[in-house]
């Protein structure tokens, strides 16, 4: 995996996107922007499964008329990200924040996959309910705490706190995968 | 003009923040999910008002029960903002983004109040009203967001 990324590192186009006038922030922008479509149209089925809004619209609709814009949302998404990894292969491998932002992201999967089969199993008995079962509610809210961490992590890895090249804790370089150079 | 943004950046709120390392990301944070939440609770309106998204539901019925989370957001982003903004005051005033989103945020609030809601709490309004009104609202939000990420790259 690190060599991938080094080999990534090694790219010209990976460096020319870094370092590019336009592109990278015209790529970040989008990716940040993206997220009113994503992470918003998402939360709102997520408080509607919760039995927070749209209590009078029946899920089935929500999900039927909001997510296929969200998942536009997520498509564009994952596209801009790749390229903002791709642009900065290694820092990016390294950071704490961004692998945290990987496991978030798979527990979101993991909790869609779950909530998708319960779905399937018997929406018809709630689907009208303006306040789901439990489980339902729960895969809501987990879901809205999920994404929550994601655009959090999302927004540190910015940020060179815990870079490994700034020695941090013990916990932190290990987390982050850190080389330790011999220093003689 | 510029003396008050000189004493804005002066406040102790902006010291605060300028000498924390984690302040400022934090409230950030904050303020990007306060961007998801605006962006879902507007889009979810104004793609109704486009005649897409949650058909099955008459347009004052979507704006009702998304518009607790707009006002929410609303509240969460002017928390957040306000205390950025006095950190670097200084650099705002020269910032052309700040200035474009500023003017972009004065007409989405008062359009948004003054013409969207109205017009989309009334069950009369001809189609094409609702389709420009959706589409006007989406456009002003959009620069609201897209010239408050500029603010960091200039």
């Amino acid at each position: 995996m690190r060599s991938f990324v080094e080999w990534l590192d090694t790219h010209a186009w990976s460096t020319a996107l870094h370092e590019s006038l336009w592109m990278y922030p015209l790529i970040e922008s989008t990716h940040v922007l993206t997220v009113m479509l994503f992470v918003g149209m998402l939360a709102m089925v997520d408080l509607r499964l919760v039995g927070l809004a749209f209590r009078n619209v029946a899920v089935s609709h929500l999900t039927g008329r909001l997510l296929p814009w969200s998942v536009a949302g997520f498509v564009i998404m994952i596209a801009t990200g790749v390229l903002l990894f791709y642009a900065i292969p290694v820092r990016t491998y390294e950071s704490v924040w961004f692998r945290v932002k990987v496991v978030l992201l798979i527990a979101g999967g993991i909790n869609a996959w779950w909530f998708h089969r319960r779905v399937q199993r018997d929406r018809t008995f709630w689907d009208n309910h303006p306040k789901p079962p439990t489980a339902v509610r729960v895969a809501g809210g987990v879901s809205l705490a999920i994404w929550a961490g994601v655009i959090v992590c999302g927004r540190m890895i910015a940020y060179n706190w815990f870079d490994c090249d700034r020695d941090p804790l013990p916990f932190v370089m290990w987390m982050a995968g850190c080389v330790v150079e011999a220093s003689m | 003009m510029f003396e008050t943004f000189d004493r804005l950046e002066q406040t102790w709120i902006g010291q605060t923040i300028r000498e924390s390392l984690w302040l400022f990301p934090g409230i950030e944070a904050v303020h990007l999910l306060g961007l998801a939440m605006l962006g879902g609770s507007v889009l979810v309106v104004d793609l109704r008002l486009l005649g897409a998204g949650l058909t099955r539901a008459t347009v004052p019925a979507v704006l009702s029960s998304a518009r607790p989370w707009f006002l929410g957001s609303l509240v969460l982003m002017f928390s957040t903002g306000i205390p950025l903004f006095l950190s670097e005051a200084i650099k705002c005033y020269y910032n052309t983004s700040f200035w474009v989103k500023m003017c972009a945020l004065a007409i989405g609030i008062v359009f948004t109040f003054g013409v969207r809601n109205r017009i989309a709490m009334r069950r009369d309004a001809p189609r094409w009203a609702t389709a420009m009104v959706g589409a006007i609202s989406l456009m002003v939000w959009f620069t609201v967001a897209a010239a408050g990420r500029w603010i960091g790259f200039s």
